[in-house]
């Protein structure tokens, strides 16, 4: 052919081919980051996954419109496993081995996490989970971090306060979750150290819709003040049976209802339950300088304008995970998961909506019993407690 | 003592009233249709979420209980036109296996249209407690207990006194001959399950105060208001109310002296006991075969 023709050709190839490899190194350079999560969006622990699942989308959303994390955007793969273990499983697997997440940000409720602890450790994907036992840290296992308080710390911070009001002999009612059980085993177990004695402890099945037979034998024993470990919709029902019943005895709460949902299902008898919880429940009467009120003021104000409904904790555990993970990858300026999850494990002083973070090797959790604020509730709303 | 004893007394009686009235939707159904209808704590679920709705509408209590009673009533139709009388001449297990379809579907329709959160109905007439003999009861469980004691009266005058319900009692002895005396049988089949959608619409709302509700509730309601229906005597009405009322005396109490832990054990055990020693429940079911 000509010398033109064969100029042409050469061109043409070589354009082709450089707008092959600029499209291939663009294409990588799109490849989302994606985000797995499994959530109890339904079902009797959706009080923990629906705040949890709006959360990661609010952020996803914010982050991808602010440009990205490293350039890419972030893909959320989210599955409802509806409070159920074997679901959890499931789609664990799922997000390991179809979906390639590169960190898993979920399990609602602990029995869910605790079935996706053995999966994550064996395929090493860095997991944060977002509920309570202190079963999940404890042993440290070496993928699997967590952001809400530990039932333990619950345990502790009201035992400490209980004292503080001159109680020596408490009583216990829980249900038959995992979480319930989980908490009341510690409780069971701190509870000398902090110099309460266990005097009652009575359990209800998860579904029950009338604890007056329990809440009667507590009456008539020694215990000044009573713990009710447990969340979803059995703490109400022990709420109202409680002022039903007249208990003299105060009322404690756990994290596990850390929510106006409680409130509004209880009515006028959650009024004087105190339960431990994080800043976030009480973001507009914290004081101006503590080191949590800039980052739970911006996060309630954003969920309320877009969601039109309340905040909760558990949305905020969700909240921090996210954070946990995105600035490990900034760290790390990779989505590798093992880089990230070496990331993760060093966070040092992150501000986040349950405390300020400071993990290591040994402690995946990072808060300490300041991270917990005592709450009463007064005239249908959370006060702090001093 | 004495006050715990009671007080375990007045929760189960309470919880007895609700299993009663759905026992007597059972047996009302097991009679004319001749099968259990296993979405019957469903039409519980829907008349204690409806009139979480009306009142979430705005609606005062006073007309969305009613009308929540209505709706389920309309469910309860809906449920036997378009589910059983195209199922109708199918052997019982195939009818029964409809019916666990129709509960089923009845659960995912009102995940959807009420959402899978918890709901509480504000208490006819307030929450301050009554106490009596160191036991404490709220006013809404004389509420529960004074609405079963009524419906059971009027159903009895319904089935005994009006011309309608002798037919249904007609229908339930012997289905050709009523047939061939002039009643539409489909009438009443109808009429069966709106009755029993009534029962269960009133159990659900004058309950939904104290227990809450949910979409799911009807599961477990469902379930003990048979093992109540069983142990009475499944298509005897005496024998619903006595066995409704048994059943949560003894869970109540079980759950007080024994182990709360396994109160709804108590009432698996119980269909257990029944089917091994009283086939035919404690009153006797109503059947028998002419020859």
């Amino acid at each position: 052919m000509s010398f033109a023709q064969s100029v042409k050709r050469v061109v043409g190839t070589g354009s082709v081919a450089f707008s092959l490899a600029l499209g291939a190194a663009g294409v990588q350079a799109q490849e989302p980051i994606r985000i797995g999560a499994f959530l109890a969006v339904t079902g009797p622990a959706s009080f923990l996954g629906d705040p949890e699942q709006k959360t990661l989308e609010m952020l996803v959303d914010q982050m991808n419109a602010a440009g990205g994390v490293l350039g890419r955007k972030l893909q959320l793969v989210s599955y409802d496993s509806a409070g159920d273990a074997e679901k959890a499983r499931t789609f664990t697997k799922r997000l390991i081995e179809q979906d390639k997440v590169d960190v898993i940000i979920g399990g609602s409720s602990t029995g869910e996490t605790m079935a996706a602890v053995p999966l994550v450790e064996q395929a090493g994907v860095p997991f944060i989970s977002l509920a309570g036992a202190v079963v999940i840290i404890e042993p440290v296992k070496k993928w699997v971090f967590k952001t809400p308080h530990t039932d333990r710390m619950a345990c502790e911070k009201v035992f400490v306060d209980m004292k503080a009001r001159g109680f020596t002999k408490a009583a216990l009612i829980s249900g038959s979750g995992g979480f319930d059980k989980s908490m009341r085993a510690e409780c069971l177990k701190v509870a000398p150290a902090n110099g309460i004695e266990i005097v009652a402890d009575e359990t209800y099945g998860a579904a029950d819709t009338d604890m007056t037979a329990q809440l009667t034998k507590i009456k008539g024993s020694a215990a000044q003040a009573v713990l009710n470990p447990g969340f979803g919709q059995g703490p109400a029902i022990v709420t109202r049976n409680y002022r039903q019943l007249a208990l003299p005895q105060p009322l404690y709460q756990s994290h596990g209802v850390a929510s106006k949902e409680y409130i509004k299902l209880s009515g006028d008898a959650a009024e004087g339950v105190r339960l431990p919880a994080a800043a976030l429940l009480v973001a507009d009467i914290l004081p101006a300088n503590d080191p949590q009120k800039a980052v739970v003021t911006k996060y309630t104000q954003d969920y309320t304008a877009r969601f039109k409904t309340d905040v909760s904790t558990f949305g905020g555990h969700a909240y921090d995970g996210f954070m946990i993970a995105v600035n490990a990858m900034k760290a790390v300026n990779s989505s590798d998961r093992a880089k990230v999850r070496d990331a993760i494990e060093a966070t040092k002083g992150y501000v986040g909506t349950g405390g300020v973070v400071n993990m290591s090797p040994t402690d995946h959790m990072g808060l300490d019993l300041s991270a917990f604020r005592m709450l009463e509730v007064r005239n249908g709303t959370w006060t702090l407690v001093k | 003592m004495g006050g715990a004893w009671l007080q375990f007394v007045a929760s189960g009686l309470t919880a007895g009233a609700i299993y009663a009235l759905i026992a007597l939707g059972f047996s009302i159904i097991y009679n004319t249709c001749h099968a259990i209808n296993f979405a019957q704590g469903e039409f519980v679920m829907v008349g204690g979420m409806s009139a979480v709705s009306f009142v979430a509408m705005g609606l005062p209590l006073v007309v969305a209980v009613p009308l929540a009673v209505a709706a389920a009533m309309i469910v309860g139709l809906l449920v036997e036109r378009l589910a059983i009388e195209p199922a109708h001449g199918n052997d019982v297990v195939t009818l029964i296996i409809v019916t666990i379809g129709v509960s089923l579907f009845l659960r995912g329709l009102a995940q959807v249209v009420w959402g899978k959160g918890i709901h509480a109905l504000p208490a006819f007439s307030g929450t301050d407690a009554i106490t009596f003999f160191g036991a404490t009861v709220v006013p809404q469980s004389l509420w529960v207990v004074g609405g079963t004691v009524v419906a059971v009266i009027a159903l009895g005058l319904f089935f005994n006194r009006t011309l309608f319900g002798k037919a249904m009692q007609a229908t339930a002895q012997n289905t050709l001959a009523a047939r061939l005396m002039g009643i539409d049988t489909r009438v009443i089949m109808r009429v069966s399950f709106a009755l029993a959608a009534l029962l269960g619409a009133l159990g659900g709302v004058l309950t939904a105060p104290i227990t809450l509700t949910s979409a799911e509730i009807g599961v477990m309601l469902g379930l003990k208001g048979f093992a109540a229906a069983m142990l009475g005597g499944l298509g005897s009405f005496a024998g619903a109310v006595a066995g409704g009322l048994l059943l949560g005396l003894i869970e109540a109490l079980g759950a007080g002296f024994l182990s709360s832990a396994y109160k709804d054990v108590i009432a698996f055990v119980m269909i257990l006991v029944v089917l091994f020693f009283l086939p035919t429940g404690l009153v006797g079911a109503r059947s028998g075969d002419r020859v």
